[in-house]
């Protein structure tokens, strides 16, 4: 028999002084090579900048290889366990400093994986960040392909100049994010096409 | 209809309006599930009476995604990134924090009824005066320098966890004219793997707020609600100690294919 998920609620305004910790946001230290960061704002449906959301991030390291290694709470500046979390700032912005995840599998994309939390926000939302390189991955990719053209750019970071990732999150409007559900997780109900 | 603010701190409306939207949207859902429609056992993402949801929930279908590679995991985290003192979270400080002691435990199973074991709780909430350690929480309630609100630990190898801590009160906060949560404390768990990662809040039973909170009312499904609401447990109670509740998490089904190496950790 299944039993029925546990409903979710919203992270709440306060979640400011439990759920961050010392170095949360950094996968790897800055002066680690291949170091770039991840970053971008997260805006609401009036385009206006949200002060109290909270990012988690998901990877596999550089060569595509996930960790298994507990520690993910406390940095020792060793070991890469490809999980950070960072709330962002009073202007909506987050910045994680990580690697570039690798290729999991021959020709698949690689990817990072986004959680994302907020007041506000019933239940967490899920999202992934694709390189915008390798234009021959990126059209092979199963997931990719089954987003509707116009918004499949919301699933793509944009290279800075310095080598750096930006990923803005929408969480409504024109510049929607592309927001994933799972099978066998609990539905949510609301939005409409 | 009546004029919605976001602004978290318009309270615009009076508590009869919230009250009125929220059982429009409760007798739909019922009329709906009357008629043969799919029973709810989420919150909705779009809920007009949670003011702060109208400019942030998605306008669009959730995309349906099959999970692969790194979705199959979850963070992994170990005893050396916990320790078992956080559990308790009447002990951090120098004294002992005011309000009623009590003891909230539990088990963490998936979909399957099969224990979520090795996995991180983390836990927070207000103190017995409904005030959290925020500097964004102005509510003129008493801070207690004994309580911090903030708790973690590891399930068991039958998924359990236990917190000890103090209950606690419901406080006001400004999603309209006298606005009042139920008391609650919040909860963060992973699971065995990314699509299972949640954030919810465990309510006390019997709390006289809960048909007035938007937040609790935003689970559609009476049953569903339920499920947030822990079970005074007496036999989690100690002699001249503490009061006790029960609350099981059930996260989604999990999606891994159940391996023996999975029974080792």
């Amino acid at each position: 028999m299944k039993l029925t998920p546990t409903p979710a609620q919203t992270v709440g305004p306060f979640f400011g002084y439990a759920l961050p910790y010392v170095g949360g946001a950094a996968l790897v230290d800055r002066t680690h090579p291949g170091a770039l960061r991840l970053h971008g704002t997260v805006y609401d449906g009036d385009g206006a900048p949200i002060p109290d959301a909270m990012i988690e991030l998901w990877q596999p390291d550089q060569q595509g290889r996930v960790s298994q290694e507990p520690g993910s709470l406390r940095r020792d500046g060793y070991t890469f366990t490809g999980w950070g979390r960072a709330a962002v700032d009073m202007v909506g912005h987050y910045s994680f400093t990580t690697v570039e995840p690798g290729s999991m599998g021959e020709g698949r994309a690689p990817y990072f994986l986004l959680t994302v939390f907020g007041r506000g926000l019933m239940d967490r939302l899920f999202t992934r960040v694709y390189l915008p390189e390798s234009s021959a991955a990126l059209e092979q990719d199963s997931l990719l392909a089954s987003v509707p053209e116009s918004r499949r750019s919301t699933l793509l970071a944009t290279r800075e100049s310095g080598g750096d990732l930006r990923f803005d999150i929408h969480l409504q409007g024109e510049l929607e994010t592309v927001f994933l559900a799972y099978p066998n997780t609990p539905q949510v109900t609301g939005p409409v096409d | 209809m009546a004029h919605k603010s976001t602004h978290p701190d318009a309270a615009v409306n009076s508590q009869a309006e919230i009250d009125a939207e929220v059982s429009g949207i409760h007798s739909a859902y019922r009329a709906q599930r009357d008629g043969g429609g799919e029973e709810e056992t989420n919150a909705r993402l779009n809920f007009p009476p949670y003011r702060s949801s109208l400019l942030r929930h998605p306008t669009k279908s959730l995309h349906h995604a099959d999970p692969e590679g790194i979705e199959l995991y979850s963070p992994a985290f170990g005893h050396r990134d916990v320790s078992p003192v956080e559990a308790d979270l009447t002990i951090q400080h120098n004294g002992e924090p005011i309000g009623e002691r009590i003891i909230v435990t539990g088990r963490v199973v998936d979909g399957d009824g099969r224990p979520v074991a090795g996995q991180l709780v983390e836990m927070w909430q207000a103190n017995a005066a409904g005030r959290y350690m925020h500097k964004r929480d102005q509510h003129p309630a008493p801070l207690d320098p004994n309580f911090t609100g903030v708790g973690r630990t590891l399930t068991g190898p039958g998924g359990e966890y236990s917190f000890t801590t103090i209950k606690p009160a419901p406080y006001p906060w400004k999603n309209h004219h006298n606005a009042w949560r139920s008391a609650h404390i919040h909860f963060s768990l992973f699971g065995t793997d990314f699509t299972q990662r949640i954030v919810t809040q465990m309510y006390f039973p019997g709390d006289p707020i809960f048909d007035l909170d938007p937040i609790y009312q935003s689970i559609t499904d009476q049953a569903a609600r339920d499920r947030l609401v822990a079970t005074y447990d007496h036999s989690v109670s100690q002699h001249e100690w503490n009061t006790g509740y029960r609350w099981d998490i059930v996260l989604s089904g999990s999606n891994r294919t159940w391996a023996e190496e999975d029974e080792e950790h």
